[in-house]
């Protein structure tokens, strides 16, 4: 970690969606600093991980209410901002990774279009120059045969090239915060260590901030630099990662206990036992 | 005697110079009331495996057997009462507008059992959901009760085997521990024998006894779980999966890139 200021300072967020059934609060007031670094959020399904991602770039609908003491990026306020300037922002300077490529690509329009039109949105260059540096940028995630891939439509490559692809797309821009949204959990592991190895060498080359929201602890343990546990809409812990072993929260000790582990057989595994006090903590 | 025997099973998609070998000789064999894990990678054949055993494809060459009957090209209501089928995405797998009690009738309806409330509620029961779930619809239930469901689904018509498709794959980790649970404890209970295709080896280590690692259509290595467990095997594309459950390395990934082709690995 950096002693630098922060790239993003974001402090007391809270996200409330209004539905039929009055106010569910989604996100309940949580605090945190991005520098350059690797920082994970972790939690279950449900517990405001990715609503923190999508905030960050206001993505929300209008049903969303986002409040905040600070969400400041750089000189920018991310919450009062307009419109105008966020579209600035928004995959030129902070980019988001989805979940899955299968349904974040554009089915009907070649891989490699639409990648330069994410570059040729922010920047005022020709066609050809955007063409250059998309094939630069596959290759820098490691696609073997960039003018091949550039041509394929989504169906036509694997799940893995496609996570690639996504990342290439939100890199391009080379922005300077980038939040991945489980951006590993279609893949299986080989190729999921490729991909990671690619944003990890992105993170050290280019010296950008990475918010890595996923669920799988084990994984998050050894990739990133901190990680903040979330339950039900609040961190409930802090913590280096390398210290999750020595974790305190129950939440935390129990998410890792549930995790089936290849050196250690047990008869059961322990299943997480909720203290209605977490929802207060 | 073997519960399920896979003998030279091959399996090729399309014809003349577009075939595509899929499966490469596989052969293996499940005991009764072992549970098998096949593991592997997207596109090594695994779920393949699955899927002729389960009859959805039927132009494989080999033998396959079940219980010591050998498996004809079409599927009989006789295999469907001994093996059933758990699949990997429960959002996807339960149909939306029919609601628990539908899906559970169906398979006593068409094989023609009667007492059928009586045994929804059992089933239900089994699995850990109350019984008032027979009235909701897929989209009022959880992630881990749809999988809850679809275990129920395959459970009602009391088979021998279940054929397990990443049965946790779509499940948080808190979830995950409570289906993996209720598998051995259903496992014990009822003598079931379990063939568990999964990518995740903690889970395989957890569940099965045996395991075999595919790669490109072929078995590559077939172990016992205690070979896995605290210990490193020996084959380097088994060796790869333990160490990429285990953590993230640098070099790992890099190794990973110039991954030895199958012809290196066979040799």
């Amino acid at each position: 970690m950096n002693t630098t200021a922060p790239k993003l300072h974001v402090d007391d967020l809270r996200v409330a969606f209004r539905t039929g059934e009055g106010l569910v609060e989604a996100v309940r007031g949580i605090s945190f600093d991005l520098g350059q670094e690797k920082l994970a959020i972790v939690g279950e399904s449900g517990s405001g991980k990715s609503t923190v991602g999508r905030s960050l770039l206001r993505l929300h609908p209008r049903s969303a209410q986002v409040t905040a003491r600070a969400m400041q990026f750089g000189s920018t306020d991310l919450l009062t901002c307009s419109e105008k300037t966020m579209q600035g922002i928004r995959g030129r300077r902070i980019s988001m990774i989805m979940q899955d490529p299968k349904y974040s690509l554009n089915p009907v329009m070649r891989v490699g279009d639409q990648i330069a039109e994410a570059f040729l949105s922010h920047h005022r260059v020709s066609r050809k120059e955007a063409e250059e540096r998309t094939l630069a940028m596959l290759e820098a995630v490691r696609i073997r045969e960039p003018r091949r891939v550039f041509r394929l439509y989504p169906h036509e490559v694997s799940g893995g090239m496609g996570q690639r692809i996504m990342i290439a797309m939100m890199l391009i821009t080379e922005p300077e915060i980038v939040i991945a949204d489980e951006p590993t959990s279609a893949l299986d592991v080989s190729v999921r260590l490729q991909v990671l190895a690619t944003l990890d060498d992105l993170v050290g080359q280019r010296g950008l901030g990475l918010i890595f929201i996923s669920h799988d602890l084990n994984l998050v343990r050894s990739f990133c630099d901190r990680v903040l546990v979330m339950y039900a809409g609040r961190v409930v812990e802090s913590i280096a990662a390398a210290d999750l072993e020595h974790a305190q929260h129950p939440y935390t000790r129990g998410l890792l206990a549930a995790l089936p582990s290849v050196d250690e057989r047990r008869e059961r595994l322990p299943v997480l036992q909720r203290d209605p006090a977490w929802l207060a903590a | 005697m073997a519960m399920i025997s896979v003998d030279k099973l091959n399996l090729t998609f399309g014809a003349g110079s577009d075939a595509n070998q899929v499966l490469h000789d596989v052969c293996f064999e499940v005991g009764a009331g072992e549970a098998f894990g096949l593991v592997g990678e997207s596109g090594s054949g695994k779920t393949t495996v699955l899927r002729c055993l389960a009859g959805q494809y039927n132009h494989w060459l080999g033998t396959l057997a079940i219980d010591g009957e050998t498996l004809g090209r079409r599927l009989d209501y006789a295999r469907c009462r001994k093996v059933q089928m758990v699949f990997q995405d429960p959002y996807g797998s339960l149909h939306p507008r029919h609601t628990v009690e539908t899906a559970l009738a169906e398979p006593l309806a068409i094989h023609g059992i009667g007492d059928r409330s009586a045994r929804i509620d059992a089933i239900l029961t089994k699995v850990g959901l109350p019984t008032s779930f027979r009235w909701r619809y897929p989209h009022q239930l959880s992630g881990g009760q749809r999988q809850r469901v679809a275990i129920a689904r395959a459970l009602i018509l009391e088979p021998r085997i279940l054929l397990l498709d990443e049965p946790t794959s779509a499940l948080d980790v808190s979830v995950q521990a409570e289906i993996l649970n209720l598998l051995a404890d259903l496992r014990v209970r009822d003598g079931l024998t379990y063939l568990l295709v999964t990518h995740d080896l903690g889970v395989v280590a957890h569940l099965c006894d045996r395991v075999a690692v595919m790669q490109q259509g072929r078995i590559v290595d077939l172990l016992d779980t205690a070979g896995i467990v605290g210990c490193n095997p020996e084959h380097p594309y088994t060796r790869m999966l333990v160490e990429a459950s285990r953590h993230y390395s640098r070099e790992m990934a890099a190794d990973g890139a110039a991954r030895p082709a199958v012809a290196d690995l066979a040799a």
